[in-house]
This record gives structure tokens, C-alpha cells and sequence, in this order.
């Protein structure tokens, strides 16, 4: 592929107006991501795509990003992540920037106190939606250890005020010696990668 | 210095942030209002309300908030400079190891250990943002007279329409600040 000035370009304006106009995070700009750079532009194919979403999943950081850092890397190497990061980035950037100044101009407005009173008990509610789906999902699996963790870690971080990041180091570990064991330590990786995959 | 202070917090929040989505928020919470005091909590749940309406992830949105407050452009750009240079770093590895290897197991793994505790850390700090909502008359003992009985309302009301017939929650959550005004500006 001929890798022009307006291949940079079409790079950079495909992440940013993704970014730009989609609401709701990660698991919505990911799928617009694979019909962007899959379907429409043709640049990676569907199996490589998959690849990287899940690669933008397992690294830590917001998924959007991760995902449009990949497929810069896959299209043009790291000046090619780059820009596609900076696409991303630009657009909450911008967004949040304006509005924070009007937010510090409105907010002892009774009439916007009001209104975001009311939507946080919204956003409050919709927190708690997404943590009752996510809990369940972890308790359906019927397996005892990652409902101990779980439990375990809300306690410690809800009443104990024990820091994150060190439950976070220890679940982590947790899950690498429970793949270590199930995997046999022969180094064979192939079936249990093809078996997350399937979930 | 406060740039860097800046740079460094979310510098955390984007090392330890595994999972996408509502996964930054306790770390969020714990370096804006808890270790730095940038923040109050009610000020932390307005970003969150916005975060929610605007496009963007949480982490960024909150980046680009705190920063601009206090240290106006400049600490946005270094908020959010912090909270990306993590995801470029890990990523390109990953993505060198995966053109390489060709498979990830230990790292999905390791993701699969982490999944219960962030869910429960999510738990956690959206345990807080209710207490924070629920008790928002500016005082910060839990007893039961400054429990705001409007917003415990908006809540379970909001809670059981998602629940039960799933609208997008951008909806939902602008039908309770509707609700709210109505409440809140009309009512009490």
C-alpha cells in the first residue's frame, strides 16, 4: 500500500471522528472500529482485527485508545500509533475542555444543580446496573475462587481501605498461577487461547 | 510540579485500569478525591454525569476535567498525557509480542484473575458515588435525617426501568434529571 500524505490523513480522520461522535465507550467504538478499518477501508481483515481487539482488552487503559493504538501500529509502526492516539484523544479533549468551563460558570445555577442532582442519581443507578450484570456473570460460571476474589476485594477495598492496586496485583497473580496450573507448564498455549476466545 | 503531580496520577490510572469502561473509576476516585483532594465527590459525580453524555472514555473525560481545573490547558494536556502513555507503552509491546507469538494465554490469564476483583472494585466505588448522591445536603454524616429521600427515590425508579426494559442510559439518566428539576427545583 502506497503510504502517502493522504494515507496519514485518512488514518488520522477515521479514529477521530470515531471518537468524535461516539457515545458510550469502549464496547461501542470497537465495533465501529472493525467496520471502519475491515469492511469499509479493507486495510485489515476480519481473524487480525479480532486479534487486536482482544490484544486492546488484556492491556490496561481505556479500550478505545488501546484498540486505535493497535491498529495504528498494524497500519503504519509506532509514528502510525501515534496518530492514531492523538485522533482519539483530540475529540474528549476538545469536548471536555469547553464544557468544563461552562460547568464551572453553571454550576451554583439552581435550576442545572437540579438537573444534575437528578442525573447522578441516574448515573448512580446505571453504575449499579452494569455492576449487578457484571456480578452475575462472574457468579454463573459456578466456579468458587473468583466469587471468593470477589467478595474478598469488595470488603477489603468497601470497609478495610486497603489500596487498589495491590488487590489488583493479587487477583492478577491468582490468575497467572491458575493458568500455569492448568496449562501444565509445557508451554503448549494453543488450546486454551482458542478456548477463551469461543467465551 | 503540578503538572507532573497531574501527569503522574493519571499515570496510575491508566497502568492499573484492566478491563475498559467503569474499571478506571475507583482509581479515579482514589487519586482525584482521596490522595490529592482535587476534587470533591459532589464535583467528582458531576464529571461522571458528564463523562456519561459526551463521547470518550471515562478516564480521558475525567483527565482532561481535572486538569483543566487546576492547571487549566496546560494541565489537561498533561492529564491526559499521563493517563495514555501507559495504554502506548503496554500496548506496543503486546502487539510485538502477539506479531511475534502469535498467543496471549498468560496475559488473558492473568486478565481472567482480575476480572472478579475489578467488578468488585467497581462495586465499591459506585457504592460511594450512591452515598455521595443520597446524602448530597452537604454534610457527611450518614444519619438518616440527611438522607435525601428524592434522590433515593430517582434511584431505585431509574434502577428498576434499566433493569427491566433496558433503555440506552443516556435516556434514562436525562429522564432523571428531568425529574430532578421537576423535584427539586418545582417541589421541595
Amino acid at each position: 500500500m502506497k503510504k502517502g500524505a493522504r494515507f496519514y490523513w485518512n488514518l488520522f480522520f477515521s479514529t477521530f471522528t470515531l471518537s468524535a461522535f461516539t457515545f458510550g465507550g469502549g464496547y461501542v467504538i470497537v465495533p465501529l472500529m472493525q467496520k471502519r478499518f475491515v469492511k469499509e477501508l479493507k486495510w485489515i481483515d476480519e481473524d487480525e482485527m479480532l486479534d487486536l481487539v482482544a490484544i486492546g482488552q488484556s492491556a490496561p487503559g481505556p479500550i478505545a485508545i488501546n484498540t486505535s493504538i493497535l491498529v495504528g501500529y498494524r497500519m503504519a509502526g509506532v509514528p502510525g500509533a501515534f496518530l492514531t492516539v492523538l485522533g482519539t484523544v483530540l475529540p474528549p479533549l476538545i469536548t471536555i475542555t469547553v464544557i468544563s468551563f461552562f460547568y464551572m460558570a453553571f454550576r451554583d445555577n439552581p435550576i442545572i444543580r437540579a438537573l444534575f442532582r437528578g442525573m447522578q442519581a441516574g448515573v448512580a443507578a446505571v453504575i449499579a446496573d452494569v455492576v449487578i450484570n457484571m456480578a452475575a456473570k462472574i457468579i454463573k460460571n459456578k466456579r468458587v475462587l473468583p466469587v471468593v476474589v470477589m467478595l474478598l476485594s469488595f470488603i477489603a477495598a468497601s470497609f478495610f481501605d486497603v489500596n487498589i492496586i495491590i488487590i489488583l496485583v493479587i487477583s492478577g497473580s491468582l490468575g497467572a498461577y491458575t493458568t500455569l496450573r492448568t496449562r501444565g507448564g509445557d508451554g503448549v498455549k494453543q488450546h486454551d487461547s482458542r478456548k477463551e476466545r469461543s467465551e | 510540579m503540578t503538572l507532573l503531580r497531574l501527569f503522574w496520577s493519571f499515570f496510575l490510572v491508566g497502568l492499573f485500569s484492566f478491563g475498559g469502561g467503569y474499571a478506571a473509576l475507583p482509581l479515579i476516585q482514589e487519586q482525584v478525591i482521596e490522595i490529592n483532594s482535587w476534587l470533591t465527590p459532589t464535583e467528582f459525580m458531576d464529571i461522571l454525569t458528564i463523562s456519561q453524555m459526551t463521547p470518550g472514555p471515562i478516564a480521558i473525560n475525567a483527565s482532561t476535567f481535572v486538569g483543566t481545573k487546576v492547571a487549566g490547558i496546560p494541565g489537561s494536556i498533561a492529564a491526559t498525557a499521563g493517563c495514555v502513555t501507559p495504554s502506548c507503552i503496554i500496548v506496543l509491546i503486546l502487539a510485538a509480542l502477539y506479531y511475534r507469538f502469535k498467543g496471549l494465554s498468560m496475559v488473558q490469564g492473568i486478565i481472567k484473575g482480575l476480572r472478579p476483583a475489578v467488578v468488585a472494585l467497581i462495586a465499591s466505588s459506585g457504592m460511594s458515588i450512591l452515598l455521595t448522591v443520597l446524602f448530597a445536603n452537604g454534610s457527611s454524616a450518614l444519619g438518616l435525617s440527611n438522607l435525601d429521600l428524592a434522590a433515593l427515590g430517582l434511584f431505585i425508579a431509574s434502577l428498576f426501568v434499566l433493569r427491566k426494559f433496558k433503555p440506552d442510559p443516556i435516556l434514562a439518566m436525562l429522564a432523571a434529571g428531568v425529574a430532578g428539576v421537576l423535584i427539586y427545583g418545582f417541589i421541595l
